[in-house]
């Protein structure tokens, strides 16, 4: 008999934290391209990038610390691409963004078969370590759930409440909004709108480049063939089911992080079919979209902004 | 004797009538084509280059590939087998486009409709084909305009934009399909997948052993039926009529909120078709994840083919080439498989953006006059 105890511990909780970090992050870099008037479909596959360079720099290396920041570096990358053709050349977003997302698939497969021999898996690398927390590991309960993780999981925390303030209490941040709302009215108040676009989309990339290499040198310590799974467009309903703000997105981040730790659980005892609950983050998407759950309205009407 | 060479020289007459209006035609959609071929020579042209700075042979890697596709018949039969469910995916993205709707959604379409024609060709046995077939592609169509009416009433009754909602019901589309086969309609053994459907509900095979079914000359008859749509019938011009300025056709009266949901409804309808075509010309079951992604390349292979049917047919071979090409290329070089998928990537990036196509035309000196 398997008692509720097995499934509702502080591993669950645990799992929900490791779960939602790659998706808040993917969901923070979907805001920021959102909120500059550029969407971003492209996040899936911007994050399997950053995964795959990550583990790649950490071969060569040795050093996972550089393959985090080769990974952000090749999110940013992507991003850039994304805004050369959806910006400067006023690009259709989605095609971009497929593109993008097809392109990651084939490319790191491609070169893990390269390098490795395999374009299933990568061999194993050095991943990031865990670390403890002083005093808040010691707290119990809570200790257990929050005290020790692998350092990306602190970092997503700290961007989450970055991103607020750089988004809502800045000039940038107005800068940024004023772009994705009123192009028009933000070049005449003498905003770059190209410029903010630009960095905006670079932002999103490293963000997504990040949630990859979380995915990768975190969790697994190797690559694997599509290891995002989705991810990327689990991000996307995150943000949206967040209202295109840093905490909104960080908490639905952390529901359907709660959702995929339930799943895995419930599946390993035989419980619940997994595709149930793997589908109920989407489901909930469509609702709010629809306005069934509180009204969700996109920051911008996402136009190409061509300077006249 | 007279009166037959007078029906000789008529006969003549039209038929140099007929390939002077083909080759007006063609002379006409070639530049419409240009960046469309401009992007493909791109996208070949890099991908080259990275084979190169990867260690391997690009030319000897392309030569297998094209071997592959066309070099003997069943290369053909594969590569036509390959294309036809990007035909389907492909004109279900162009009709929802035509509308001004971007139906990112197809693959979820594609696998309702292919769940469904399962589910027919399972439940009957001993109905004779000619009724087995239809009802089987006939439930296919529905599963997909199914899942073409979802997002189509939640676009028009409730604004919900359609890229999310399709995007978002694809994955429900594949969770629930997941479902069934891995549990209420699981065959016995491990593989997530049904049991054979009847042999009355096979689609007949064309060219064995490649996997080239009758699907193919449904997925022509389809594009033929779509063009004569869009442009002949009352849907298809309320339809274009929406897609081009949705406030004027209002005013002219088109229903527009009727017209989104039945563009997204026959989008779906289309994609599902292609499904159940896969599943009784090929599989003969439903299997977990038998779709590579054929919903996303059909918007590559809509893009590619400049949004209209017939260039849709033609980018559909190129991307049918690839997949079977890329498979030998594989066996026969060692050159990884996903060369494929880069191509296409990049022949989308390409795509995207007509403007870059434009610029790098007008550095490169060449003065091209299309929009």
């Amino acid at each position: 008999m398997v008692g509720l105890i097995d499934i509702i511990n502080v591993g669950l909780f645990a799992a929900t934290l490791r779960m939602a970090t790659p998706i808040a992050y993917g969901a923070l870099g979907g805001i920021f391209s959102e909120r500059s008037g550029v969407v971003n479909i492209g996040l899936e596959g911007m994050m399997l990038t950053g995964a795959f360079t990550g583990v790649t720099v950490s071969y060569f290396i040795g050093n996972p610390w550089l393959g985090v920041l080769a990974a952000i570096l090749a999110g940013g990358l992507l991003g850039l691409l994304h805004g050369v053709i959806t910006v400067k050349f006023a690009g259709n977003q989605i095609v971009s963004g497929t593109g993008i997302n097809i392109f990651a698939l084939g490319f790191t497969a491609y070169m893990s078969q390269t390098i490795w021999g395999s374009r299933g898996a990568s061999d194993s690398v050095q991943g990031l370590p865990d670390i403890s927390i002083p005093l808040l590991k010691d707290i119990p309960v809570i200790g257990e759930i929050i005290g020790t993780h692998t350092p990306l999981v602190y970092v997503v925390l700290i961007i989450t409440v970055v991103s607020f303030i750089v988004l809502f209490k800045t000039p940038f941040g107005l800068r940024i909004r004023a772009v994705g709302e009123r192009p028009e009215a933000a070049d005449t108040a003498g905003i770059d709108v190209y410029r903010t676009k630009y960095i905006c989309l670079i932002i999103s990339g490293m963000l997504a480049g990040l949630g990859g290499a979380f995915l990768s040198l975190g969790q697994l310590s190797l690559f694997t063939y599509g290891m995002t799974g989705g991810r990327g467009f689990i991000a996307l309903a995150a943000m949206i089911f967040g209202k295109w703000m840093p905490f909104g997105a960080f908490g639905a981040s952390v529901m359907f992080g709660f959702a995929d730790a339930l799943q895995m659980r419930l599946q390993a005892l035989g419980l619940l079919p997994p595709q149930i609950i793997l589908m109920i983050p989407y489901i909930l998407t469509v609702a709010v979209l629809a306005g069934v759950v509180g009204k969700a309205i996109p920051p911008s009407n996402y136009k190409p902004y061509v300077k006249e | 004797m007279e009166n037959l060479t007078e029906h000789v020289n008529k006969l003549n007459l039209q038929v140099r009538r007929l390939f002077q209006r083909l080759e007006a035609e063609l002379r006409a959609s070639v530049p419409k084509m240009l960046p469309q071929v401009i992007a493909i020579v791109l996208a070949f042209a890099v991908g080259a280059i990275m084979l190169l700075l990867t260690g391997y042979n690009p030319f000897e890697a392309y030569a297998a590939m094209l071997i592959g596709a066309f070099g003997d018949t069943f290369g053909i039969g594969q590569t036509f087998a390959q294309a036809t469910p990007i035909i389907f995916t492909a004109l279900a993205f162009l009709f929802a486009y035509k509308c001004g709707l971007f139906n990112i959604g197809a693959e979820g379409q594609f696998l309702i409709g292919a769940f469904f024609a399962a589910l027919v060709g399972i439940s009957f046995s001993g109905l004779p084909s000619f009724i087995h077939i239809p009802l089987a592609l006939g439930a296919g169509i529905l599963g997909g305009a199914m899942w073409g009416f979802v997002p189509g009433v939640l676009k028009a009754k409730l604004g919900a934009h359609e890229v999310i909602t399709t995007m978002m019901l694809s994955y429900v589309a594949l969770y629930i399909t997941g479902y069934m086969v891995n549990y209420p309609f699981k065959a016995p053994g491990w593989v997530a997948q049904t049991v054979l459907i009847s042999p009355s509900a096979w689609l007949p095979q064309i060219l064995p052993p490649t996997q080239l079914s009758l699907s193919i000359v449904v997925a022509v008859l389809l594009a033929v039926a779509t063009h004569y749509t869009l442009c002949r019938t009352t849907i298809g011009y309320e339809v274009r009529a929406i897609g081009l300025n949705p406030s004027a056709a209002e005013s002219g009266g088109i229903g527009i909120k009727k017209g989104i949901i039945l563009a997204l409804v026959i989008s779906g309808a289309m994609a599902g078709l292609g499904g159940a075509g896969e599943v009784l010309g090929i599989h003969r079951r439903f299997i977990e994840g038998f779709s590579p992604g054929y919903g996303w390349d059909g918007l590559a292979v809509a893009l590619v083919g400049g949004l209209n049917p017939f260039g849709i047919l033609l980018a559909s071979v190129l991307f049918g080439a690839l997949r079977s090409g890329g498979m030998t290329m594989t066996r026969t070089t060692h050159v990884p498989l996903d060369v494929a998928s880069i191509l296409q990537a990049l022949v989308i990036l390409f795509v995207a953006a007509p403007m870059l196509i434009k610029y790098l035309l007008k550095r490169g000196g060449v003065k091209w006059s299309g929009s």
